[in-house]
């Protein structure tokens, strides 16, 4: 699947879009991680929630669930939270 | 204002050779400067007269704590974090040249299924270890966590005899219980004398001891008071804000607390309010605590308004750093050189520090972004940098 990635977290990928696996959200953050050390703590915590500022939509819809389904056709957007400060 | 360069250090040493007076103890200095919006080092000739700018590093980011570790004048370990994404600790190898993330930063462990786990929200301060224990660093956070990495900041461990403690996590209190961007671990102290010798304070939560390098420790707050009406023998209620141990004697330390400043010598374990010799009008409130590095008599404060609703702001907008000489018998103000009218800003926990030189100088960042030093042991003011972020940290490192 399709994976877009905010530019905070371009200092992990170097691109702005990275192809990833894994029949979840969860699932795919571990792949991801494997190829970008470090980069699912900035967005997930130890306890594997999703931090207060980091969204995830799948196919333009938001989701809270890491263990949300994923297709290899689905296109993930990750992003920031328009929070200021 | 002190010169501020950015050419290369070779050229400046150079220069700086033949025309400064150097004292027996003159030697070039560092000052590592983390704030809300990232890092910056200033290097300095041995006179301490020219500096060069080095940063932004991490720009955007925000740094609790960039610090030197003295064993090899060399590493520097930063705790960073965004306001979006999540906590790490930068590791350098090369002084600052490149940088490598941790690969486990502190944090906690998962709770079983069905549990409330803690989740670092930042790493707040960092201690390296004994000077016989290279590559361990200690790193407090918040919320309230103490952690240890034997691999130089690559991976952390955290202290289970503290973080998971039931007793500590009473006395550590909820996320409500500290400051307002969160309770702090900070002041984690390492004995010169002996590395099982640790000492931490946590803001709300008291200070500890371990002598046994941290399977068990002991809260050490005799002495200390507590908000007026609150029960002192309760540990959650007491708020060291910063503690240091005298270099050239580890059984005194000072603190600046929430309520006071004390000091204790070891080993007693009863805490002396020195404080109460301050000016009325100023009070012994603030956050820094600065120790001579070769009088364990002299230590400086920086006051702040802790009135009404604790504006934190320098006492009727006048900055001053203050000093004693003996102790805590007495103290002087040391505001030559500061604004003498409508300066609002004050100055962080960790945001005030001394090198080693001979005069001893002092450095401090304020809230409103400058960075201050003193070449006289806070004689004369001047500023060395102006219109950063507002400063969280300043650690100074003598280079030879």
């Amino acid at each position: 699947m399709k994976v877009l990635i905010p530019t905070p977290l371009r200092s992990y990928t170097r691109q702005r879009e990275v192809d990833a696996s894994g029949a979840t959200i969860g699932e795919m953050l571990a792949e991801l991680e494997q190829r970008y050390p470090g980069l699912r703590f900035r967005m997930i915590d130890e306890q594997d929630r999703m931090r207060r500022h980091i969204r995830f939509f799948v196919n333009g819809e938001q989701v809270f669930d890491m263990g949300r389904p994923l297709r290899p056709s689905d296109e993930v957007h990750i992003v920031q939270a328009l929070s200021g400060g | 204002m002190a010169r501020i360069s950015k050419k290369k250090p070779a050229a400046r040493a150079r220069k700086g050779a033949g025309t400064k007076k150097r004292t027996s103890r003159a030697q070039p200095v560092v000052v590592l400067v983390a704030t809300r919006k990232g890092a910056w080092l200033y290097h300095g000739d041995a006179a301490r007269k020219t500096w060069r700018t080095d940063g932004p590093h991490f720009l955007g980011h925000i740094v609790n704590h960039l610090v030197l570790d003295p064993r090899d004048k060399r590493t520097l370990l930063a705790a960073a974090k965004t306001g979006h994404l999540g906590p790490t600790v930068f590791r350098s190898t090369d002084f600052g040249r490149t940088w490598k993330e941790a690969a486990r930063p502190p944090a906690f462990p998962k709770a079983p299924e069905g549990g409330k786990g803690r989740s670092v929200d930042h790493t707040f301060w960092l201690t390296p270890a004994h000077a016989n224990e290279p590559n361990v660093w200690y790193a407090g956070t918040s919320p309230q966590g103490l952690f240890r990495t034997e691999d130089g900041g690559a991976t952390w461990e955290p202290f289970s005899s503290v973080n998971d403690d039931p007793q500590y996590r009473v006395w550590m209190g909820s996320v409500q219980d500290g400051t307002p961007d969160g309770p702090k671990m900070h002041s984690i102290i390492v004995d010169p004398r002996d590395p099982a010798h640790l000492y931490f304070a946590m803001s709300g939560g008291g200070l500890h001891e371990t002598l046994d390098a941290g399977q068990t420790w002991t809260p050490l707050v005799q002495g200390m008071e507590v908000v007026e009406g609150f029960d002192a023998s309760v540990i959650t209620f007491h708020d060291p804000h910063c503690v240091r141990m005298c270099p050239s004697n580890p059984d005194r330390l000072y603190q600046q607390n929430h309520c006071g400043i004390y000091r204790l010598d070891r080993p007693s374990k009863e805490w002396t309010r020195i404080g109460k010799k301050m000016p009325k009008r100023v009070g012994d409130i603030g956050f820094p605590m600065v120790v001579h590095p070769r009088d364990d008599d002299t230590a400086w404060v920086f006051p702040m308004d802790g009135r009404t609703v604790w504006p934190r702001t320098s006492p009727e907008g006048l900055p001053s750093a203050y000093v004693t000489r003996n102790g805590g018998k007495t103290w002087q103000r040391l505001d030559a050189g500061l604004p003498q009218n409508q300066a609002w800003w004050t100055v962080k926990r960790q945001a005030m520090t001394a090198d080693a030189q001979d005069p001893v100088g002092l450095y401090f960042g304020t809230t409103s972004g400058d960075l201050w030093m003193s070449r006289d042991e806070g004689q004369k003011w001047t500023p060395l940098a102006r219109h950063l972020p507002e400063i969280y940290a300043v650690e100074a490192a003598d280079m030879r």
